[in-house]
């Protein structure tokens, strides 16, 4: 085999000009196999190598493997271009109208506004060390009322229409039935708040006979009304802005001592009670916006609860109420009550995103 | 309260205006609601007239033509008039065209009839100070002509509205708003007009007219009694009426208006009965029998419950204590003998008796909150002046007084140091003494303490020193307080794993595209029938739900509509899901997150505390109604909601808790029979989730809808508060795609759960990936693709055990009747 070279040389000439002029994918690989395969002539001249004699071993493999490098690339720069102009073509035809509306992505539903807002309620409190408790709507007497310093016979009975279930059982008319509930479970010092639904049997513009509320419990050694006013100062800016001012007013309910309602500066008018030459409709020119009911704690509640540690000489604290819907329509503008219980999606669809 | 503030202004003048007034009032503790305007729009142009003469109308029947002297000295002003009573010689009141009307109008002249009347002769109810319209009202000739009415009658007054909170009864009088002006703003305060005595005449005693009996002291503590003879009856002069209309009290006759003026001006009801209409002559205070009744001054005859508190006389029932009195003995205009009830009534059994009947009065409101008996004697003091003067009456010697258990004032402790330690401000001991005298308190100084002695229309509202720390802070001014944070030494705020997850799970729906509704916590019995609710005791799911055995009714409903509490969510989301139908929504994905109700046993509860137990059996469910799955596009069909999209909602529920949830066939009434599963966790039940049935789809106007509901609570308890490590990637995966063909009707769980069976420990996991029904298999069959991961946690798989395996699938597949395809 002197001529083994030459041939050589023959092959992948040969072989170059095929792959030059091969016009798709399948052709080069047909070449593949033609000059590269199993049974290709290269291929056989490389496996016979042991038989050439020692001298020639060496140039022909050397010669012979060269071929093959070489066509190989080839083959891959062929099949490479080939594939990227078919791609190209492909890609040519796949064309779309840009211009059509995408498609949506699932749209994220809402909370309700009184979710949204309860859940803000409680981060502010939160953030203020409290815990947050919940209790039983469907409640007795005992935790509604009597427990609350409202004996059977008590004028403030008259204060809350009630729905009754039975001589002893009710549909709490405030949160605070759980005041008593959750110092009859853990001895002082406790800080919580009690977001939930209460009931009075009322139905007009401004009350319906379902409602929500978050009642607040500070019971400590020393805790003064000048805590409990620092405390909803913080609650107030949280929630209606930084430069709020709270006042405590002097007020009357049956489980605190002194009891106080307690007002915001008017956000919209900024606590002047004018928009410019007109009177603050929000405020109603007071500057001044109701917020919710609170004060100390009265000393007979915690006598109801003196044996689990809250002797009325050794731990005081405050105690507060106030109606969610009533936060989220000052915060959120909502002119009526109703809108928040009639669950129209145009209405939710505003509000928890 | 109405509190007219000329009237008030008689006893605490702080010389500012109403506004004013009610602002001190509103940072003290009595909250001012409005200030309404009285009588007429500014006092110019009304003046004292004399009519000079009255001839009648040429063309006008009922009118007559006066000339009146107005005082200005030129010629008499010709005034038109259509009073019956008008005539020469009175002294009347009279409005000069310009003077502004209660209504706001501005009289003008005005012809009537053809004669031209400048000006008008005024009755009672023109000038908004009484309801009368039956004639001029007659002032007294002493009167000049031309003196500005207003010096002559209460023509213009303004009207506190206040809101009294139910502890101050002594604020439902103006005496009691009075002393509030007095210690909120300083202004001197005018004497107590209880205090002055009226001398009595004749030689008899009040013991010789009438008899009086307190029989049954639990309904009242003290009974007194004056009686007046010589009385005439008539109306009451214009400055009485004036006060009781302004007070929002209708004038009716001196005896009955001078009883609602001592109510109104020092808080205690009294009761006027003609005496010559006492049958027997005496009085006797009783519980009532039960089934007694008599008809109330209201003429509406009533029936009463034993205990409530009557006054009778010999023959029986003759007014309800402390609410209303009976037709019997009523004062008429022919009475001449009176005798004045001023008692103390027991006030929970006054609220007891008012709400029974149904019956709220004056007396009542006041009686309720317990009155002191000492303001019963005050209130006769007051009361016999009046009748003295305005009834011409002669006192008669003696009141009857039934005081079975006479009351000490109270006296209460005040330690300086809580002070400080209540509201963290001190203050100082001369300004706390001062504030508490200033309200009537009278206070004897200790060494760091303060004895208090509480005054007798103080004594239901302050008994102990948190009360009397409350009066100091009030009038102290609360902005005068310290702003400070509770040093809170060993409190920290967090949620707890339950509240975290109740977050989360309503987090993840809504941002699965469901909007959360707020329902209503009440039903009605027809809309549970509706709703094929209607049979429980069915327990409709979760743990609470199978302790139970009927749904919570209310002895009290607004309406049939609002009558039993809500046994689960999904009527509440049926009513939204067609109320936004109606209002034309499309597609509709809501939940809700909320408590439901159900009965746990009898209503009762025992004596004292209940220890914490729950009354009812409440839960907190997570429910879902969906109509659409997903909306419609330029590209794509909107998706209808079935029972697979509320499934992946549940699925995606149990993801969320990290519960592994299980889901079973189940039947439900108001579910499709054959599109139900019951969810669990183990031996938990934790919900349900299927397609409406279509009569109740139906029945909500919705053309079908899949919803689920969900036992938060257990589902809560079911999740782990902490995940555990488990190695999954350290040894690799093998996985495998089998296709098992079977009978149509074996489930893909039964299919699932014997593949992982039988894969054992070595099989980490299989899903169903794909159904086929068709050509392929044999009728009655169907293939489920199902991908297999075998994984051990401590070494890499060799062939020969996932093969092992595999074939441990396929015999257990056999034994289901299932069989390895392809």
């Amino acid at each position: 085999m002197a001529d083994a070279p030459a041939r050589l040389e023959e092959i992948r000439a040969e072989a170059q000009a095929a792959i030059d002029v091969a016009a798709s994918v399948a052709e080069l690989e047909d070449l593949r196999v033609r000059y590269l395969g199993r049974k290709a002539e290269l291929t056989g001249m490389l496996r016979s190598i042991k038989d050439l004699p020692p001298e020639q071993r060496g140039p022909v493999g050397k010669g012979g493997n060269e071929v093959k490098t070489a066509l190989e690339r080839r083959l891959a720069e062929r099949i490479g271009s080939l594939e990227r102009a078919e791609l190209d073509e492909r890609l040519r035809t796949d064309s779309i109208d840009v211009t059509l509306p995408g498609d949506p992505p699932p749209a994220p539903g809402h909370l309700h506004l009184i979710t949204e807002t309860r859940r803000a309620i409680e981060d502010v409190f939160l953030g203020l060390g409290f815990s947050v408790a919940e209790g039983p709507e469907v409640e007795f007497d005992y935790y509604n009322f009597t427990a609350l310093n409202h004996p059977p016979g008590h004028p403030a009975r008259m204060l809350a229409d009630t729905f009754y279930l039975s001589d002893d059982v009710l549909l709490r008319t405030h949160t605070s039935p759980m005041q008593v509930r959750s110092m009859e479970a853990q001895e002082p010092p406790i800080y919580l708040v009690v977001p939930g639904k209460a009931y009075r049997r009322d139905n007009d513009a401004t009350h319906t006979p379902m409602f929500h509320q978050v009642e607040g419990l500070a019971v400590d050694e020393d805790i003064t009304l000048a805590d409990l006013q620092g405390v909803l100062l913080e609650f107030a800016r949280a929630m209606f802005g930084a430069d709020r001012r709270i006042r405590l007013r002097p007020h009357y309910f049956p489980f605190t001592e002194p009891s106080v309602e307690v007002d915001v500066s008017c956000f919209q008018c900024g606590g002047t009670g004018f928009l410019g030459a007109a009177r603050c409709n929000l405020c109603k020119g007071s500057g001044w916006i109701e917020i919710l009911g609170s004060g100390m704690v009265d000393p007979n509640v915690l006598g109801f609860v003196a044996d689990n540690g809250y002797d009325p000489e050794r731990v005081q604290g405050f105690a507060f109420g106030m109606g969610i819907e009533r936060i989220a329509m000052l915060r959120h503008a909502v002119p009526d009550l109703r809108l928040l219980f009639e669950n129209d999606v145009r209405f939710l669809a505003q509000f928890g995103s | 309260m109405r509190v007219p503030v000329r009237w008030l202004r008689e006893y605490c003048d702080p010389e500012t205006d109403a506004a004013g007034i009610g602002d001190r009032l509103d940072l003290t503790g009595t909250e001012l609601e409005r200030i309404e305007r009285l009588g007429v729009g500014g006092r110019e142009g009304f003046v004292v007239g004399k009519v000079l003469s009255a001839e009648q109308h040429p063309d006008a029947d009922r009118l007559r033509v006066c000339a009146v002297d107005d005082g200005s000295g030129g010629e008499p002003r010709t005034v038109v008039c259509g009073a019956p009573n008008v005539a020469a010689g009175q002294t009347v009141a009279v409005a000069l065209p310009g003077a502004v009307m209660p209504d706001g109008t501005k009289l003008g002249e005005a012809e009537l009839r053809g004669v031209r009347s400048s000006g008008m002769i005024l009755a009672e109810d023109e000038l908004g100070i009484g309801p009368d319209h039956g004639g001029t009202l007659e002032l007294d000739d002493g009167l000049a002509a031309g003196t500005p009415l207003a010096d002559a009658l209460p023509i213009d007054d303004e009207v506190l509205e206040l809101e009294v909170t139910p502890n101050r009864p002594d604020c439902l009088s103006v005496y009691g708003i009075a002393r509030e002006v007095h210690a909120a703003t300083g202004a001197p305060l005018g004497d107590d007009p209880t205090l002055v005595e009226t001398i009595a005449t004749g030689d008899d005693q009040a013991e010789d007219h009438v008899a009086i009996e307190i029989a049954d002291p639990e309904v009242c503590l003290r009974y007194t009694a004056r009686v007046y003879e010589d009385v005439t009856v008539g109306p009451s002069p214009a400055w009485l009426r004036q006060r009781l209309t302004a007070a929002g009290q209708r004038p009716i006759s001196n005896i009955v208006d001078i009883s609602n003026y001592v109510m109104l001006e020092c808080g205690q009801p009294i009761h006027t009965f003609d005496l010559d209409e006492v049958r027997g002559a005496r009085i006797v205070v009783r519980g009532a029998e039960q089934g007694e009744t008599m008809t109330t001054l209201d003429g509406v005859e009533r029936a009463f419950d034993a205990g409530m508190a009557l006054i009778g006389d010999a023959e029986g029932p003759t007014g309800i204590g402390g609410v209303m009195g009976g037709q019997v003995s009523e004062v008429s205009d022919t009475t001449t003998r009176v005798l004045v009830e001023a008692a103390t009534f027991v006030g929970p059994n006054i609220l007891k008796t008012s709400k029974a009947l149904n019956l709220r009065s004056e007396a009542s409101t006041r009686f309720e909150k317990q009155l002191h008996p000492e303001n019963a004697m005050a209130a006769q003091r007051l009361t016999s002046r009046l009748m003295v003067e305005l009834c011409g009456a002669r006192l008669v010697p003696g009141t009857i007084d039934a005081y079975p258990d006479p009351q000490e004032p109270r006296v209460v402790e005040l330690r300086m140091e809580r002070v400080l330690g209540l509201l963290g401000k001190a203050i100082c001991e001369d300004e706390v003494v001062g504030r508490l005298e200033s309200l009537g308190f009278a206070v004897e100084r200790g060494d760091g303490t303060l004895s208090v002695t509480v005054p007798y229309w103080r004594d239901s509202d302050v008994q102990r020193e948190a009360d009397l720390l409350e009066e100091v802070a009030r009038t102290h001014g609360l902005d005068k307080l310290p702003v400070t944070l509770p040093a809170r030494r060993r409190a920290v705020g967090r949620l707890t794993p339950r509240q975290r997850l109740r977050r989360r799970l309503e987090d993840a729906l809504r941002d699965r595209g469901l909007h959360e509704v707020v329902g209503w916590s009440f039903t009605s019995p027809q809309k549970l029938e509706r709703a094929r609710l209607g049979d429980l005791p069915t327990p409709p799911l979760g743990e609470h739900a199978a302790r139970v055995s009927h749904v919570l009714h209310l002895a009290n409903p607004l309406s049939e509509d609002q009558s039993v509490m809500r046994p689960m969510l999904l009527p509440g989301l049926l009513d939204a899901a067609r109320e936004n139908r109606a209002r034309g929504a499309g597609g509709l994905a809501l939940f809700e997150s909320a408590h439901v109700y159900l009965a746990s046993g009898d209503l009762d509860a025992p004596e004292g505390s209940p220890g914490g137990a729950m009354p009812a059996a409440e839960g907190h469910h997570l429910a879902a109604l969906l109509t659409q799955a997903a909306p419609g596009t330029w590209r794509r069909e909107p998706v209808a909601a079935d029972f697979y999209a509320a499934k992946g909602l549940v699925e995606a529920i149990g993801s969320v808790s990290g519960v592994a949830l299980e889901f079973a066939r189940g039947d439900q009434p108001y579910l499709h029979p054959g599109r139900t599963a019951v969810v669990s966790a183990g031996e938990h039940r934790l919900g349900l989730v299927g397609e409406l049935h279509p009569e109740v789809a139906d029945s909500w106007d919705l053309d079908g809808g899949a919803v689920f509901e969900m036992d938060f609570d257990a589902l809560a308890a079911a999740a782990p508060t902490v995940e555990t490590f488990s190695d999954v990637t350290s040894f690799p995966v093998v996985r495998q795609d089998i296709a098992v063909v079977a009978p149509a009707d074996v489930e893909a769980g039964a299919v699932r759960a014997t593949v992982l069976a039988a894969g054992g420990d070595l099989l980490a996991d299989a899903q169903v990936f794909d159904v086929y029904e068709g050509e392929q298999v044999a009728e009655g069959n169907r293939s489920l693709a199902l991908r297999l991961e075998f994984q051990a946690r401590d070494r890499t798989l060799t062939e020969a055990e996932v093969n092992e395996r595999r074939g441990a699938i396929e015999s257990a597949l056999a034994e289901l009747g299932g069989r390895l395809r392809g």
